[in-house]
């Protein structure tokens, strides 16, 4: 069983009908074999067309949705002999934030993202992919060992952003965030972020610091979520805001990837299959897998010195300005 | 990330003071007559709060007289996103600088402090929060990449509520290369004393705020991450008494020091005569 979103909601009919006449057909009779077959292309047709037109509140949908494949998804799919590797060495271990060493393609690699987990319990184990200070401690620890043994560095991004809370505030949320940004600039080895989910805000960006930037389809990266903007710029005279609102915000805010590669913040937008990652998620990460490939093989020709070079100019022009 | 809404004392909303003659403290409430507030350079006679001050007002604080000279002072935002809410951007922008006298958040230019040739970057609350869009970035960065070039210590003073929401990513960017800048900056091995003023949130103290070598705060200034609203309603639980103060970043090794608005130059000016920028003190010129 697919869980669907509400703008799916014909595709689901359609497709619960599909499998409805599977079981009563059990596969002999031809009549029903046919009709089943005409109404999987109309099922397909009617997807093409629903995502055609999706808005940019649908994307950030798709960006949350629940069977999206998440970083260990793509780590299993995409990595061979996964090592993980825990805690910052100061206070704890975040189970929000994953890292470890991988082998992509035969290239040793330290692999680090977000992982919101699966399931309600696993799901409180991970707050919901939202790091605490000591997440983005153990991100750093790591991709300073791969520097040290001059391997190249992929991230995952997925979370709704760094977690608002009273231990995170007083172990530091903002110096461990501030402190990746400016690390992760002196870098003597490639990084390529891939933004998979949900881009949210500083919390994203402490990971998404890099030499190419990549980002799924229907994956979504911001300032602040949709939510949050629309309760302080939207609410009027104290009226609640909902997701007439949302919808407002989210397309206010440009942060789709299709938006986010026009205002030159990105790099790549990797293509997902119709219907959205988990539809069909080794197709997913093949995708992932050849642009990253082809990412990794360009930089990993490129001394250090110009790497660093080039990672600090990239950004350094993001923002363009008027003078008066 | 979302610029700090300080709504903590909603009758202040209600209570109507005089405007001009009496002014209300943020922190003890008390309603105290303006003129001995400007005299105490802003600072409550009471509670020892240090009222926001504008870029200016800093500026004339911390540097030697006559010696500002701005750079960047031109730049203005063009709206990347095209963003509007109940009210668009651009008019946001007209009439923040209508206010203000300023274009945007930030003031940046070289100075002398103690006769010491400094690069230093100040924001303003009153100019939309003093949040962080691509102007601010981008003055935060032409400041450090100026005192990396003249290898001049770097002073930054922020009073901020975040990233600036109405310009999206683009805010969000401007976190990541003002903290590459400071990484561009540090390997010239001069100083970078961070201030923190009240109040400083989100996307600033998440970038160049908190990467000071020295990071000193004014009394009783809230300084976080995520806005003390934001917090309560995630964990559905009171906030500790002097969460996200100055004091309560002290007490758990996030900053150096609080230092009282009169002491602030003279502390910058004791601070520089242990760093390399010493080689800039008269003394040492000596042949
Ligand atoms: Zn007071």
């Amino acid at each position: 069983m697919h869980y669907y979103l509400d703008f799916e909601k014909p595709v689901a009919e359609l497709e619960n009908k599909i499998e409805e006449l599977r079981r009563l057909a059990d596969g002999r009779d031809m009549n029903i074999t046919a009709e089943i077959k005409k109404l999987e292309k109309k099922a397909q047709d009617l997807r093409a067309d629903i995502f055609s037109k999706i808005t940019p509140w649908q994307k950030t949908m798709i960006a949350r949705h629940p069977d999206r494949p998440y970083t260990l998804d793509y780590i299993r799919l995409l990595m061979e002999d996964f090592i993980e590797l825990h805690g910052d060495r100061r206070f704890a271990d975040d189970p929000a934030i994953v890292a470890g060493f991988a082998r992509f393609r035969g290239v040793p690699v330290a692999v680090i993202g977000h992982q919101k987990g699966r399931g309600t319990k696993e799901r409180i184990e991970r707050n919901f992919g939202q790091p605490h200070p000591e997440g983005y401690r153990k991100a750093l620890r790591i991709m300073k060992l791969a520097e040290r043994f001059g391997n190249p560095v992929i991230t995952f991004i997925d979370t709704p952003g760094a977690y608002p809370g009273i231990g995170a505030e007083e172990r530091g949320q903002s110096e461990a965030i501030a402190r990746n940004l400016l690390e992760i600039f002196r870098l003597n080895i490639p990084v390529i972020p891939v933004i998979i989910g949900e881009g949210g805000s500083g919390g994203a960006l402490a990971l998404s610091v890099g030499d190419r930037i990549l980002m799924l389809e229907h994956s979504v990266y911001s300032v602040i979520s949709p939510e949050g903007c629309a309760a302080i710029l939207w609410k009027k005279n104290s009226n609640s805001v909902g997701p007439a609102e949302y919808a407002r915000a989210s397309e206010a805010l440009k942060l789709t990837a299709q938006d986010i590669l026009a205002l030159g913040v990105i790099d790549e937008i990797i293509p997902e299959p119709l219907g959205g990652a988990h539809r069909d998620e080794q197709k997913a990460a093949e995708a992932i897998g050849s642009a990253l490939k082809r990412s990794l093989d360009e930089l990993m020709e490129k001394p250090p010195a110009v790497l660093v070079e080039e990672r600090y100019r990239k950004f350094r022009l993001i923002g363009k300005l008027a003078e008066v | 990330m979302a610029w700090f809404k300080k709504e903590k004392n909603k009758i202040s909303k209600r209570v109507k003071i005089p405007e001009g003659l009496w002014v209300k403290c943020n922190s003890c409430k008390e309603i105290i007559y303006r003129k001995e507030v400007d005299r105490n350079l802003k600072v409550c006679p009471k509670c020892n709060y240090h009222f926001r001050i504008s870029a200016r007002e800093r500026i004339s604080l911390l540097t030697d007289n006559g010696s500002f000279t701005e750079i960047g002072s031109g730049l203005v935002s063009n709206d990347p996103l095209n963003f509007r809410d109940q009210t668009a951007y651009k008019d946001r922008l007209n009439e923040s600088r209508k206010k203000t006298g300023i274009n945007d958040a930030a003031t940046a230019g070289s100075a002398l402090i103690g006769g010491r040739p400094v690069v230093i970057i100040v924001l303003d609350f009153a100019f939309m929060g003093g949040s962080m869009g691509s102007v601010v970035g981008e003055k935060f960065t032409m400041a450090a990449e100026k005192a990396a070039e003249e290898e001049s210590p770097l002073i930054s003073v922020a009073s901020s509520g975040g990233a600036r929401m109405q310009e999206g990513i683009i805010s969000l960017m401007q976190m990541a290369k003002t903290s590459a800048s400071v990484a561009w900056f540090k390997e010239k091995g001069m100083p970078y004393i961070s201030i923190l003023a009240d109040p400083t949130f989100g996307g600033v103290s998440a970038s160049f705020a908190m990467l000071g070598d020295i990071i000193i705060a004014e009394p009783k200034s809230l300084i976080g991450f995520a806005g003390p609203r934001v917090i309560e309603q995630t964990i559905k639980q009171q906030l500790p008494e002097n969460f996200q103060t100055a004091e309560f970043l002290l007490k758990h090794g996030m900053i150096d020091m609080i230092v009282n608005r009169k002491e602030l130059k003279q502390t910058i000016i004791r601070l520089l005569s242990f760093t390399a920028a010493d080689k800039y003190s008269p003394k040492n010129n000596e042949p």
